[in-house]
């Protein structure tokens, strides 16, 4: 499916999505990238090697969970924006996502958002939490979702004012 | 119309330079491509094909399909997409092979 | 007459990275772009590019440009004609180079060696009205709107999901212009998996199996009407879709621009694997002439990582032709090589490769 659409489907996101006792622990990465291309900036770009150093560069990245601090800094490394932190268990009823972003306008901290899944539809409010400025221009958003759209929520509509 | 903000680029055009299209006064940026100002500036018709009349627009933007040839400064089937604008450019719709009256 | 070592044909990736290595021997370079720009296709990518960290991975391809253009800026035995097209080949190794704005002023050179790197031009795609202005290729939006931040359209229609046809429509998005929907001819979304997603989740829809069938409108497009495609990419009856949309975007495939090849008299061979013609070549980019090399998208279609190892080796091979010295030449070699295999050694490069067997010219020995 995922090559007829460009949509991630469940069986594809189960090989990628830490267990539940991990995803309890705290932020945690998800690369969700399933295709082997010649890239491997991930690997390199985590410092806590939490993803395993590439053999070829057609690897597919492998994360050693544990390892892995959620500190996002892959995020904006990855060429494909296929890269995510989810803090599952951000506060009681939210939890974090974090996002790569390279579109205008940016969010606001602290302002609503839509929250879009894969399909880019939307599924619920986001609020801002933090926006990173990245000097590589991928920049990271932070956003909290309600609790059971943490899996979902892959990117974010922002009104623009001026339009 | 122009790109007002763009999320990696940072577009830093030349001098503002006033040129004509048919006789109509047009602005645009020097050293662009003349079909870029003319596209900037909402026309898509650069030139009429030789048999039907049917409307050409550009295609390439390379310089490789002849789509954007127009009368420039009295030149006709100049490559509109690689020839830089210039101030007081006299530009014009071309029909068909173009002629040099 | 002016006279060189190695004539470079073409400021791309594939030429840039070419050139420079062949300086770095000592020979003396005559680079020339019929670009108004220096950098190819990649003055047009805002997008970071894959490869490996030796490759710019993750560098977007404008900051590979600069990069290069930088290098060959600090090289004092590179000649750079800029804005002049090289127009013709002739058998005492002179090549004919018209620049200007209205072409009226011709230049010839003499050439050791030439490197054809003259990329590659877009490929048209049959349907009804296919000339209407706002039919456009994707590289020559690309053009409008990234290097001269020109708004081509505002509701595009992208015909094709391969790597271009999705980074593209990215690229539309980030300049704030509204992208329909992708239509891919094929079951399969033939790009990048990660691009496609990430047009996915900005709403885009791609439509595999699907093609353009007709554009309307009078004096430029006003609407397109796509429509299901069988396994012989034929339409199916009743599956008809109206877009509104004012812009299509062709990204169907590119051809080797491969003329002064022709004319020069290489051996040519029809490579559907390649993108179309190619000249054949050895593994140090030799073509069947002495003389002429060839490297980047002109010697087959894919990318510019693999554009810039194979400048290198040109670059390297036709330097040393000439008596310039290296120490490690065959060291070199190989490892240029080896970079070449891995970055081949994905999936997505399997059809390249068996285009690439096709093409090459056995030598006996190093
Ligand atoms: C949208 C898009 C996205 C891409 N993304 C990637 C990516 O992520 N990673 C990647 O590795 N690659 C990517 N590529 C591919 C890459 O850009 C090309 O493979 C690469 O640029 C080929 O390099 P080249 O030097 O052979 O040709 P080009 O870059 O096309 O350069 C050829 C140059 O030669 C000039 N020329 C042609 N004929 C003449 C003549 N007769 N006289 C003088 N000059 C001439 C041209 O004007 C041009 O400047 C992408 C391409 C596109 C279009
Ligand atoms: S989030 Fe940080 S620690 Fe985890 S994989 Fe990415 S870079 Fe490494
Ligand atoms: S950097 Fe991104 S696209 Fe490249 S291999 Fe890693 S996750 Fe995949
Ligand atoms: S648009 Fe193709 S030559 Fe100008």
């Amino acid at each position: 499916m995922l090559e007829k659409t460009g949509i991630p489907i469940d069986d594809d996101l189960k090989k990628v999505i830490p267990d539940k006792k991990r995803l309890a622990k705290g932020p945690v990465v998800i690369i969700e990238c399933f295709q082997k291309i010649p890239c491997d900036p991930c690997a390199i770009s985590c410092k806590f090697g939490a993803i395993k150093p590439f053999k070829d560069i057609n690897d597919l990245p492998q994360v050693d969970f544990n390892k892995c601090t959620g500190c996002g800094i892959c995020i904006s490394a990855c060429p494909g924006l296929a890269i995510f932190v989810i803090d599952k268990n951000y506060s009681e009823k939210e939890s974090l996502v974090k996002l790569p972003y390279e579109m205008l306008p940016l969010p606001e901290k602290g302002k609503e958002v839509y929250a879009l899944d894969r399909a880019g539809k939307i599924v619920s409010k986001a609020k801002v939490v933090r926006v990173q400025k990245i000097k590589n221009k991928t920049n990271i958003i932070s956003i909290s979702v309600p609790k059971n759209m943490a899996m979902k929520v892959r990117s974010i509509k922002v009104e623009d004012k001026n339009q | 119309m122009r790109i007002k903000e763009h999320p990696i680029l940072e577009f830093n055009p030349g001098k503002k330079v006033k040129f004509t299209l048919d006789e109509i006064e047009m602005e645009g940026y020097e050293g662009e491509p003349i079909a870029s100002a003319l596209v900037a500036a909402g026309v898509k018709v650069l030139s009429r094909s030789i048999k039907y009349h049917r409307p050409r627009g550009f295609f390439c933007a390379i310089g490789k399909c002849s789509s954007c040839l127009m009368k420039v400064n009295g030149i006709p089937n100049v490559r509109t997409c690689v020839t830089k604008l210039e101030e007081g450019m006299k530009i014009e719709t071309q029909k068909g092979k173009g002629d040099f009256n | 007459m002016r006279e060189t070592d190695i004539a470079i044909i073409g400021g791309g990736p594939a030429g840039l990275s070419a050139a420079i290595y062949a300086a770095s021997l000592g020979a003396k370079i005559t680079l020339i772009d019929d670009g108004l720009e220096l950098g190819g296709q990649l003055i047009k990518q805002t997008h970071k590019f894959f490869g490996s960290e030796a490759q710019f991975a993750g560098i977007r391809g404008i900051e590979i440009a600069k990069k290069l253009i930088q290098e060959i800026e600090r090289c004092k035995n590179i000649e750079l004609i800029t804005n002049a097209t090289v127009t013709g080949y002739y058998e005492d190794e002179v090549i004919t180079i018209i620049q200007g704005a209205d072409g009226n002023i011709m230049k010839k050179l003499k050439a050791q060696r030439i490197i054809v790197a003259t990329g590659a031009s877009e490929n048209m795609l049959p349907f009804i009205n296919n000339d209407l202005p706002g039919v456009y290729g994707a590289g020559a939006v690309q053009t409008l709107m990234n290097l001269y931040g020109v708004v081509p359209g505002n509701n595009v229609l992208m015909v094709g999901a391969g790597n271009i046809g999705l980074i593209v429509s990215y690229q539309l998005l980030q300049a704030g212009i509204k992208v329909e929907a992708i239509v891919e001819a094929l079951p399969k979304i033939g790009g990048y998996l990660v691009h496609a997603s990430k047009i996915r989740r900005l709403g885009v829809p791609i439509y595999t199996s699907h093609s353009l069938k007709e554009v309307y409108g009078t004096d430029w497009v006003e609407k397109a009407v796509i429509s299901k495609v069988n396994k012989n990419f034929e339409f199916i009856p009743e599956t008809e879709k109206e877009l509104e949309v004012d812009t299509i975007c062709l990204a169907v495939g590119l051809s080797p621009l491969s003329d002064l090849l022709w004319q020069a008299g290489c051996q040519m061979k029809y490579i559907v694997e390649l993108g179309g013609y190619v000249a054949l070549r050895d593994d140090h980019m030799k073509s069947s002439l002495d003389n002429i090399y060839i490297a980047g998208d002109v010697a087959g279609i894919e990318e510019a990582s693999s554009a810039m190892l194979e400048g290198k080796i040109a670059g390297l091979n036709a330097a040393v032709s000439l008596g310039y010295r290296v120490d490690n030449f065959l060291e070199l070699n190989i490892n240029l090589r080896k970079e070449l295999k891995e970055l081949r050694a994905n999936p997505l490069s399997e059809k390249v490769k068996i285009g690439l067997e096709k093409a090459l010219i056995k030598r006996e020995v190093d």
